[in-house]
């Protein structure tokens, strides 16, 4: 037994953490959610350059053929950041379902682009027709009607909707389930959704436990430089407990995080058990430590002047993604009793 | 990251599982926290020394086998998933004893440590006061240097079990020039010595699980100080570390609860709606949410990092997880619940009633939760003091 990273897996954190808090600082954020996405565009770039977008692929494809486990740091550093994009959807699923189920003219297409990051992949599974990122990512992979399609977008038709997260692009897409799009039928898509489905939950579990570790720092800072009554807010007790009840509520979300993405890089029998118990920590942690740091920002927090409304809306967005509370807690509800 | 255990870490599985199976009694034992209770339990605690399992992690020269933080959790596992008797020794053993390593000398450990373990000697904490509960450096009595040792003279509270304890250990101020955390001394003393009066207190439960200690001018010989004279607050300090972080509650008992949880909603299925059902895989995934949480903070010790602060927030976690599970096993219960231990009708002999009256202590003792989250939101966080 031993649970910690290895010292490549907090390397490449480490790169990923520091990409994005010199690129993708809350102003960028902002600006994607005022319809400019460019510069997100650029971290995406940059973060292509280091390898952690292409990170899932074969090495044969140009990419380091990592694990769900690799991949849980980076992801987590990217919620951090409210980092605009698919990048579960790209790394975490896109990348090994269009590498497992693509005909060789699909790879030739799209692979070495989405590695390179020139093609963002977005993913709809289960026949769900509302795609964020759908807007603005180049190729779509869809479930449909049992079948695996691998879609140009720009031969989709899209019609947007607005999330109350501006910076996940929505779209409700149709396309016509045409062979011409359709994947390879000598492999069992079905196992391969299925193991798809289980990459997006945790990717957006790992996602949900820095979005609130980001959230979390907001409201310790904001508390310890707001002043009234002659002190720091900080300094209350009341302020303090519900600072203190939110850290337990992600410092225990997040070895369940890990323990997933470790369950699913081994193939662990119990791996769809564990994805679902990090979706659900990860999700209440993530809403529970919104709420409070809303708190302790007072009304100031009540604005989308304050940053800490798009880490807030990230969060309520991802933790009903890919499975809900409910349908996590169902799935271990059938699996213990 | 090797979430599996490894192949030795599995043998000793198999080891103490074999063991305890042979040997936990059928028949659970009375409450451990009456006089009658007590003593049946010494006894087991007797038995669990002489085969080597009563403080697994110990060196071998005091009764102990090596074990690996590891396999000491795997061997609470396997003892909680039997239903073990409850560990009566363990202000000694998980307490007092972690303080000797550090800080004892080796007349005190050579003397001390293996009576403990076997329960020959059994000790009870002295640490609250009437006046010095959460604010334990407000504490009031005092030791007076006399010849070749010194007097103790005050009261002390809450002590678990000491009306059945022969030792107890606490602290006292020595030197009444200071204030606070400075000028106190870490004194173990005999609860038979002349000047000593235990009173028994009934707890909430009913039984005499508490004590209170009054010293008036008891002679304690200086081979029963613990550390240096005056430097007992940082000597305690390591103590209570153990106390609220892992040596108490390893995961093995709360993954044992959710798992007769289970079975208790199995058994009375008929009585449950949605939401209880939803708190029954809540309190299952809590207790593996903290078993993994124990496992992540493990690593890190025998990587040789320092826990400190981090350790208030198990203790919040366990205490309060352990009163959930409990509540929705006394929702599942029904009516019932109100049939105390000895009644006939009782669900499961009233063990659940017994089990929550207890988890309602755990957000109390050890530090209350309040104290708990101030030492999150100050050393863990770093929001100021003032």
């Amino acid at each position: 037994m031993r649970f910690a990273f290895t010292d490549d897996q907090n390397m490449l954190r480490d790169t990923v953490r520091e990409v994005l808090q010199r690129e993708c600082v809350p102003e960028v954020v902002r600006a994607a959610w005022e319809g400019s996405p460019e510069r997100a565009r650029a971290v995406w770039d940059t973060l292509a350059e280091t390898g952690v977008i292409g990170m899932t692929a074969s090495e044969q494809a140009g990419g380091m053929a990592m694990s769900e486990l690799d991949l849980v740091l980076p992801l987590e550093e990217a919620g951090y950041a409210a980092l605009p994009g698919p990048i579960v959807d790209t790394v975490a699923v896109g990348i090994p379902l269009l590498e497992a189920a693509g005909t060789d003219a699909q790879k030739e297409r799209w692979l070495g682009p989405a590695v390179a990051g020139k093609a963002r992949i977005v993913v709809s599974l289960g026949d769900q027709s509302i795609v964020a990122h759908a807007v603005s990512a180049d190729v779509l992979i869809a479930e449909r009607g049992g079948a695996a399609y691998c879609v140009p977008l720009a031969e989709a038709s899209i019609s947007v909707e607005r999330s109350v997260d501006r910076a996940r692009e929505l779209g409700r897409v149709s396309f016509e389930a045409d062979t011409q799009y359709q994947m390879r039928q000598d492999v069992d898509t079905t196992a391969l959704f299925m193991l798809a489905r289980e990459r997006a939950a945790l990717g957006t579990a790992a996602q949900l436990i820095g979005l609130s570790r980001r959230m979390l720092d907001m409201a310790v800072q904001y508390a310890k430089d707001r002043e009234q009554f002659g002190k720091p807010i900080g300094a209350q007790q009341a302020i303090k407990h519900r600072l203190a009840n939110a850290l337990i509520e992600q410092e225990f979300a997040r070895p369940t995080v890990y323990r997933a993405g470790w369950s699913m890089a081994t193939s662990a029998p119990d791996a769809d058990i564990n994805v679902s118990l990090a979706k659900i920590y990860a999700g209440q942690a993530a809403k529970f430590v919104a709420k409070e740091a809303l708190q302790v920002h007072g009304a100031i927090g009540y604005t989308i002047e304050c940053d800490l409304h798009m880490w807030m809306k990230r969060a309520w967005a991802l933790a009903a993604v890919h499975g809900d509370e409910a349908y996590h807690r169902e799935r271990v509800g059938r699996h213990i009793l | 990251m090797d979430l599996d255990f490894t192949d030795s870490e599995n043998a000793f599985r198999q080891e103490c599982r074999a063991w305890l199976e042979a040997n936990v009694p059928r028949e659970s034992l009375p409450s451990g926290d009456t006089r009658e209770g007590f003593a049946l339990h010494l006894q087991w605690e007797h038995k669990l020394f002489d085969a080597g399992w009563a403080a697994v992690s110990w060196p071998k020269q005091y009764g102990g086998r090596e074990a690996t933080l590891f396999e000491w959790l795997i061997f609470e596992e396997e003892y909680y998933r039997l239903g073990a008797p409850s560990r009566v020794t363990q202000n000694g053993i998980f307490l007092l004893a972690p303080t000797l390593f550090e800080f004892g000398t080796d007349e005190q450990k050579e003397r001390i440590l293996r009576p403990m373990a076997r329960g020959d000697v059994a000790w009870g904490q002295a640490w609250s006061e009437p006046n010095a509960g959460s604010d334990l450096a407000s504490l009031k009595s005092t030791a007076r240097r006399v010849e070749g040792g010194w007097r103790l003279s005050g009261q002390k509270t809450w002590s678990t079990r000491a009306a059945f304890c022969d030792m107890a250990y606490g602290l006292f101020r020595t030197d009444p020039e200071q204030t606070r955390h400075r000028g106190l001394t870490y004194f173990m003393f005999p609860l038979d010595a002349e000047g000593i009066t235990v009173r028994g207190v009934d707890r909430l439960d009913g039984d005499e699980g508490f004590a209170e200690i009054f010293l008036e001018d008891v002679f304690v010989a200086d081979t029963d100080v613990i550390g240096e004279v005056n430097q007992g607050w940082s000597v305690a300090m390591a103590t209570t570390g153990s106390e609220r972080g892992l040596s108490l509650r390893s995961p093995g008992r709360f993954v044992a609860t959710a798992a007769r949880l289970i079975d208790l909603y199995h058994r009375y299925r008929d009585r449950s709606d949605p939401v209880l059902r939803d708190e029954v895989i809540q309190a299952w995934m809590d207790a593996q949410v903290y078993r993994w949480f124990t496992f992540q903070t493990v690593t890190r010790m025998v990587q040789g990092e320092s826990i400190g602060p981090d350790s208030s927030m198990n203790k919040v976690f366990w205490s309060e997880m352990d009163v959930r599970t409990h509540e929705t096993a006394l929702a599942i219960v029904g009516e019932a619940l109100e049939l105390d231990e000895g009644s006939d009708s009782a669900i499961d002999g009233g063990h659940w009633m017994k089990g929550f009256q207890f988890a309602l202590a755990g957000p109390i003792y050890a530090g209350t939760n309040e104290i708990q989250r101030n030492i999150i939101a100050e050393r863990v966080l770093g929001l100021p003091r003032k």
